[in-house]
């Protein structure tokens, strides 16, 4: 064998850095309205196709096309709306507190925002998210309280979580909202058990999973598509694609070929993407897989297209790994203002209300973040108690806990 | 001689250990492009290539896994863990691989590679970016448990890792990495270049693994310490007058017996200070080799000072990890014994 060359790795390295023109020209997208709708009960090897296109509803002209379209009606939209805009404006307060010192630590959803607020209006109560961090969306569209998420944040004395948690990292049991964990792509798995366990109970309720591009690396990613399919559980499992793990480009995670979703296709798991920054077709999508699930159809896989517009977190400066107006260069747009263009282009919205609403809406964040701060914040005021730090490692404190609790003079 | 931070000294472990063997190889998750979060590899992946320094998937298990089987092939990598709370998913490849392929292979096969991972707290990381896993190590028989306190160590003791030709797990105090930390939280941290542990010697040199240092010498009662809480030690030594002989361990496993003994047999009584969980911590194993080494000596019990056994609390995080106050305590309460 003379023709033997010396192997070589491979590395895959995104397709510009800083300094360089963003380019996107490798995201292949179909025209909105031009993916087909299929019955929920189809069968999973009749939609591959579904794993590799882009299900897009809202075109150009900010008008819904197609058969994802026609599912929401004005009131739906202008809701969804205020969601989104009421997530953002929490974004900007929130960052700002950390800036001030008020917080550690926040990480912020913009250009993410259709994503957890359209999904969450086709859950029912009752169904539980096991989400990640870039999730607030499934709260705020959920009606959990704002200032519950602020003294969360804060960590003051009203913080629900009583300062054991990383701001952020919220937990409602009650809004089907599963505790957050920072280990990456362990939720995903246990909203499998979830749901198993309401197969099991002969239940009705369903679970989500979600998980971002870079952590579906991780093998729970990969047990949870095992057992889904297996079992057939009655969960959607959710790929929120934003395009970066921290600094790393999504073809790290991904390799150079193929898709997120379509990792779904050898476990038999129907798998579709979808536009991220589209409302109308996350929820057209999220309820086709929510109906699958509940008519016990089995998992779906959903790939979120979209892209991360801010920093990771606060601890972050994208401006180190990418080009710094890469976000405008990103060709689904903005999810607030497309459905902004398409309420408009309905005649059901304005522009003038539409600046009436940020003003309203950042009053109602302003107003939640006043009544927050008087709970403190995490360097002043109300603290939840050292005393506290103790409890709730075991249901009942056991006797080495008393002693170290006392030997802290708490 | 150079001034550096923890970091500036590890980035330069790595570049002049990259520089004489191009069997090292560097990676993790944006270590590469981006030099890891924390910069400890920046600017290695411009000098020496992608393929020497490079970013991986989120996947610590394919992280560890795959450095095991390059160095099977006969590559030396040293991998980055972004943060040790993160490890777990690696821990069957760290446990039941990596520990046991010399022993099991009858030497076939061998594993030199270093898996770095940033632990502790002090930086309002919450319950996953604080912990201290280094009991979970020092209990695989297998591995090396490396611990450096200030730079000069950060660099010698991470070439002798890459060097070792035995899996290093090698656990740096994140607190720190930009200069020491005394515990005294509502001050400012000083920064290494103001500090004189910051001195670093210039080009290859290595700290041996498995040697302690005394940091501090003293007669009335040793501090047997590590990482973070060497510092936190000084400061508690410092304010309350007491003579103590501050040992700063710097390798865990395998553990310098002989200056722990020579010492707990000179001044007689002992206080172990860690940031880990009391139970089940390596304190436990400390205390039951002075009391079986230096039980005559003996004439006080010995005392543990740890972060208590709760998960790692974000709001309380002052309260949870010893300070000087809770370590000067122990001193007087041992020296009254
Ligand atoms: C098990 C584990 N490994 C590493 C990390 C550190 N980390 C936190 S966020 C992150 C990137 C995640 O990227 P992605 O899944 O794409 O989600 P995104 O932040 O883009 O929403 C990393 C590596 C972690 N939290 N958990």
């Amino acid at each position: 064998m003379d023709d033997v060359v010396p192997l070589s790795l491979h590395v895959p390295e995104p397709e510009v850095r800083p300094g360089g023109t963003p380019d996107f020209s490798m995201v292949a997208i179909p025209k909105a309205g031009s993916v087909p709708r299929p019955p929920v009960d189809v069968d999973p090897r009749e939609i591959r196709d579904l794993a590799f296109s882009i299900i897009r509803v809202l075109n150009r002209e900010g008008e819904a096309v197609g058969p994802w379209a026609g599912l929401l009606t004005d009131d739906d939209l202008l809701e969804g709306l205020r969601h989104m805009m009421t997530l953002r404006a929490f974004d900007a307060r929130m960052l700002m507190a950390q800036r001030q010192g008020k917080t550690s630590f926040y990480m912020q959803h913009m250009g993410e925002e259709a994503v957890s607020c359209a999904f969450r209006k086709a859950l029912e109560p009752g169904d539980m998210n096991f989400p990640t961090y870039r999730q607030a969306g499934l709260l705020i569209a959920g009606g959990y309280p704002m200032v519950d998420m602020m003294n969360q944040i804060f960590s003051n004395e009203a913080d629900p979580l009583k300062g054991r948690q990383l701001p952020i990292m919220y937990s409602s049991k009650e809004h089907g909202f599963f505790s957050i964990s920072g280990n990456l792509g362990t939720q995903f798995v246990q909203a499998v058990g979830w749901a198993m366990a309401s197969a099991i109970s002969n239940d009705t309720r369903i679970a989500a999973g979600w998980i971002g591009d870079g952590s579906t690396a991780e093998s729970d990613f990969h047990a949870a598509l095992v057992f889904a399919s297996t079992y057939r559980a009655p969960v959607v499992l959710n790929i929120v694609n934003n395009q970066w793990a921290i600094s790393t480009f999504q073809g790290i995670a991904r390799g150079g070929s193929g898709t997120f979703a379509a990792r779904g296709l050898g476990f038999g798991i129907p798998s579709l993407r979808v536009d991220g920054n589209d409302y109308l077709a996350v929820y057209a999508v999220a309820r086709w897989a929510v109906e699958r699930a509940r008519r016990n159809l089995g998992p779906t896989l959903i790939e979120y297209v979209t892209y991360r517009v801010g920093a990771h977190s606060t601890s972050d400066d994208p401006s180190a790994y990418r080009p710094k107006d890469e976000s405008e260069a990103w060709p689904l747009g903005d999810p607030v203002i497309r459905l902004k263009n398409h309420l408009i282009r309905r005649g059901a919205w304005t522009e003038e209300r539409h600046r009436q609403a940020e003003a309203e809406v950042m009053d109602t964040v302003i107003a939640a973040q006043k009544e927050a701060e008087k709970h403190g914040t995490l360097h002043s005021g109300g603290k939840p108690s050292v005393r506290d730090m103790f409890e709730g490692v075991y249901a009942e404190m056991p006797p080495h806990l008393r002693r170290q609790r006392h030997q802290a003079g708490v | 001689m150079a001034r550096m931070t923890m970091i500036e000294a590890i980035r330069s472990a790595l570049d002049i250990s990259m520089g004489r063997d191009p069997k090292v190889v560097v990676f993790g998750e944006d270590v590469g492009y981006f030099g890891g979060v924390f910069r400890c590899t920046a600017g290695l992946q411009q000098k020496y290539g992608v393929t020497r320094c490079f970013d991986t998937p989120i996947s610590e298990l394919g992280i560890v896994g795959t450095a095991i089987g390059m160095a099977a092939y006969g590559l030396r990598p040293c991998v980055e863990i972004q943060f040790a709370d993160y490890v777990y998913p690696a821990y069957d490849q760290i446990v039941s691989e990596a520990a046991r392929i010399r022993y099991r292979s009858n030497g076939q096969f061998t594993c030199p590679i270093v898996v770095r991972m940033p632990t502790g707290g002090g930086i309002f990381g919450g319950q996953t970016h604080s912990q201290s896993p280094e009991a979970l190590f020092t209990h695989v028989c297998g591995l090396k448990v490396v611990v450096p306190s200030n730079p000069r160590d950060a660099k010698g003791l991470l070439i002798a890792s890459i060097e070792d030709p035995d899996p290093v797990i090698f656990l740096e105090p994140k607190r720190l990495y930009n200069g020491p930390f005394d515990g005294h939280h509502e001050q400012p941290v000083t920064p290494w270049s103001k500090h004189p542990l910051g001195d670093v010697d210039d080009g290859h040199f290595t700290v041996p693994l498995g040697k302690a240092e005394i940091r501090r010498q003293g007669s009335a009662v040793t501090v047997l310490t590590y990482g973070t809480m060497v510092h936190v030690a000084e400061a508690a030594a410092r304010e309350t007058g007491i003579d103590a002989e501050i040992i700063d361990l710097r390798t865990l496993l395998p553990l310098d017996l002989d200056c722990i003994v020579e010492s707990v047999s000179k001044t007689g009584r002992c206080v172990v200070v860690h940031e880990a969980t009391l139970t089940s911590g390596f304190g436990a194993e400390l205390a039951a080799l002075v009391q079986e080494h230096c039980f005559y000596h003996l004439e006080a019990p010995i005392a543990r000072v740890t972060g208590w056994d709760t998960p790692y609390p974000h709001a309380q995080e002052w309260d949870y990890f010893p300070g000087p106050a809770r370590v000067g305590e122990a001193l007087v309460r041992t020296m009254e014994a």
